[in-house]
């Protein structure tokens, strides 16, 4: 089978975030940028499946700018056979992108799609849902452990209390927790034979997909900031001071 | 129009995420109509009744929604969303689960984890593990979203609502449950907890988190945390992890144990009243945001913390 993962170019998470002196927005320029977290995870489990025999292809996509290659080609690099851009200056949202997925997914017809459980410049945590939702697909959210069988697949997920064990029929998409693997890293080899793999570009309108946003953002702000206080001498000290200064003992 | 709220639960109580979750969907404004969906949910049901503010209870009782699978779950939602406005839930793991299945079922985009409600279509939320706050405002006919009960009082009791039987859809099959492994203890859930001991990398293995974490924890009537390293080094269960992918808590006291402060984890606790760091190194960004610091050796100090109590 072929897996497909989508995979988000984000701002890179050791990056200190500023907001917009004009509040329209969060500072992107001259900022490093990265493949999501959680989305390097996706590949490293599609290429594990791959090394198994339990797949063929992997499939890397990804929907933004131009740029979006470069997150594109460090998937290629750490092993993905082939690429799809979808191209797009327009910031586009978690339905529309779903929209865009499940057009690539009716087109390339994978066993599977895993991505990530949350991107994390948006924090959203629906991306993956809505694809399995819009495909009328099984659905097996925060995994921490995939295992393939005849035409299902049995996911460990990450819940409130603990884990659950579900068993989705295939195809179906599963979104990735922290602990599921570790990502490997490319090798520079890798990352020369990565820039001649075949990476496909295509539009939003190839897939009929209206990227109009639902969500208009009024405005960005700091969040309520959060002085450092004091620092104690020793336990007695903290210990009083948390009866009578803070009053929470 | 009226407003659906997802209920929180295990069938026989309900969790008091769904009470947070209520007083945001209260300030939208409308009549709040909560769905609990279980299996063997009377229970639940019953307690969702007594909540201040709810006008109906609907109580959706099928072996198919026993362990909260998103398919059969999201084809109840979707069945009787024709009635309301707004599907709101607070933003638990079964929620942040089914919900965004449920919006795009209905073609609407969801509104992730709000903070703070500025209208009927209008609200906060958090992007960039906290590092911003968005204020966004929803062009869609209907609203999903799922709120951060961490930034909202739980609503009260004194309500006295009917509760009402809806059936589930015909299950679709896309999806079986196999089994659980939920921790059961006896010490508070972290999303309710008035006091937060949290534990990181620090510990240095599983033996010495209990040694060490417990009993302070058990002597204040604390739910235990820990940061990521220290979960995905084993020393701590997963469900256990605070921050941006983990839990979002805001207790009266936090107190963060051997935890460097990375901006993942104070994502999800730096809106504690009150938060205590105990990190050797005094250069530790973990004391940027804490309202006491004591410099030292944890192994050392809390002991010493949990003797002085
Ligand atoms: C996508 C993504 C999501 C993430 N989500 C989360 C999340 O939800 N939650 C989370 O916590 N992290 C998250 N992280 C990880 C985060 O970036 C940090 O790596 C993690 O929080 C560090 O954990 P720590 O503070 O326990 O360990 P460290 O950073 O290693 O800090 C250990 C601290 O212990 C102190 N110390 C050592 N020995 C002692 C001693 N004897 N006494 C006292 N102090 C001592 C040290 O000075 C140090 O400050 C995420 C990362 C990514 C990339
Ligand atoms: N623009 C995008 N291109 C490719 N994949 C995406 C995009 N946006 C979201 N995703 C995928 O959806 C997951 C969840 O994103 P979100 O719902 O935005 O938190 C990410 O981890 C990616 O796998």
């Amino acid at each position: 089978m072929k897996i497909l993962v989508p995979v988000k170019r984000v701002v890179d998470y050791n990056v200190k975030i500023r907001v917009k002196p004009d509040g329209t927005g969060v500072e992107l320029a001259n900022v490093k940028m990265s493949m999501n977290p959680f989305d390097e995870i996706a590949v490293e489990e599609a290429l594990r499946l791959k090394e198994a025999g339990k797949a063929e292809e992997v499939i890397v996509v990804s929907i933004g700018p131009a740029k979006a290659e470069e997150t594109l080609r460090t998937g290629l690099a750490m092993g993905a056979d082939r690429a799809i851009l979808v191209e797009t200056d327009q910031p586009v949202e978690p339905l529309a992108v779903a929209k865009i997925l499940k057009g690539i997914a009716e087109a390339e017809a994978p066993g599977l799609v895993i991505m990530g459980k949350q991107a994390i410049d948006d924090d959203s945590n629906q991306t993956g849902q809505m694809l399995a939702a819009l495909l009328n697909w099984g659905q097996a959210t925060f995994a921490s452990k995939v295992e393939i069988g005849e035409g299902s697949a049995k996911v460990t997920r990450e819940v409130d209390g603990g884990l659950q064990t579900v068993e989705v029929k295939l195809p179906a998409i599963v979104t990735t927790d922290l602990r599921l693997n570790e990502p490997r890293y490319a090798s520079l080899p890798n990352i020369m034979k990565a820039k001649k793999k075949p990476l496909d570009k295509k539009t939003p309108a190839d897939f009929g997909v209206d990227t109009t946003a639902r969500l208009t953002v009024l405005k960005t702000e700091e969040p309520g900031g959060r002085k450092a206080g004091i620092k104690v001498a020793s336990v007695a000290e903290l210990v009083e001071k948390l009866k009578t200064e803070a009053g929470v003992l | 129009m009226a407003i659906l709220l997802l209920a929180e639960h295990d069938n026989s109580t309900l969790s008091d995420q769904t009470a947070k979750a209520l007083t945001a969907a209260k300030s939208i404004g409308g009549d709040v109509h909560v769905l609990v969906a279980g299996s063997g949910a009377q229970g639940a049901a019953d307690a969702a009744a007594k909540l201040d503010g709810v006008a109906k209870v609907l109580l959706a009782d099928s072996g198919d929604l026993a362990n909260g699978l998103a398919e059969p779950l999201a084809d109840l939602i979707v069945s009787i969303a024709g009635d309301y406005d707004t599907l709101i839930a607070p933003a638990t793991a079964s929620a942040k689960n089914v919900m965004p299945r449920v919006a795009a079922l209905l073609d609407v985009m969801q509104i992730s984890e709000i903070t703070e409600v500025i209208s009927a279509d209008t609200f906060k939320r958090p992007i960039y593990a906290g590092n911003a706050i968005q204020t966004v405002q929803s062009t869609d006919a209907k609203k999903v979203i799922t709120v951060r009960t961490a930034a909202f009082q739980a609503a009260g009791e004194g309500g006295s609502a009917s509760v009402e039987t809806v059936s589930a859809p015909p299950k679709a099959g896309l999806s079986s449950f196999v089994s659980d492994a939920i921790a059961s203890s006896e010490r508070p859930e972290l999303t309710s907890a008035k006091i937060i001991v949290s534990g990181g990398r620090a510990l240095g293995s599983a033996e010495k988190f209990k040694e060490v974490i417990l009993p302070l924890a058990d002597k204040l009537g604390a739910a235990v945390g820990a940061s990521r390293a220290a979960v995905d080094a084993g020393y701590a269960p997963n469900d256990w992890q605070v921050g941006q992918t983990g839990k979002v808590v805001a207790p009266d006291l936090y107190i963060a144990a051997g935890i460097s402060g990375a901006i993942q984890h104070l994502a999800g606790m730096k809106d504690s009243k009150v938060i205590v760091a105990i990190n050797k190194d005094e250069e530790a960004p973990i004391f940027q945001v804490a309202d006491y610091g004591l410099v030292g050796d944890l192994f050392e100090l809390l002991p010493e913390l949990q003797k002085a109590l």
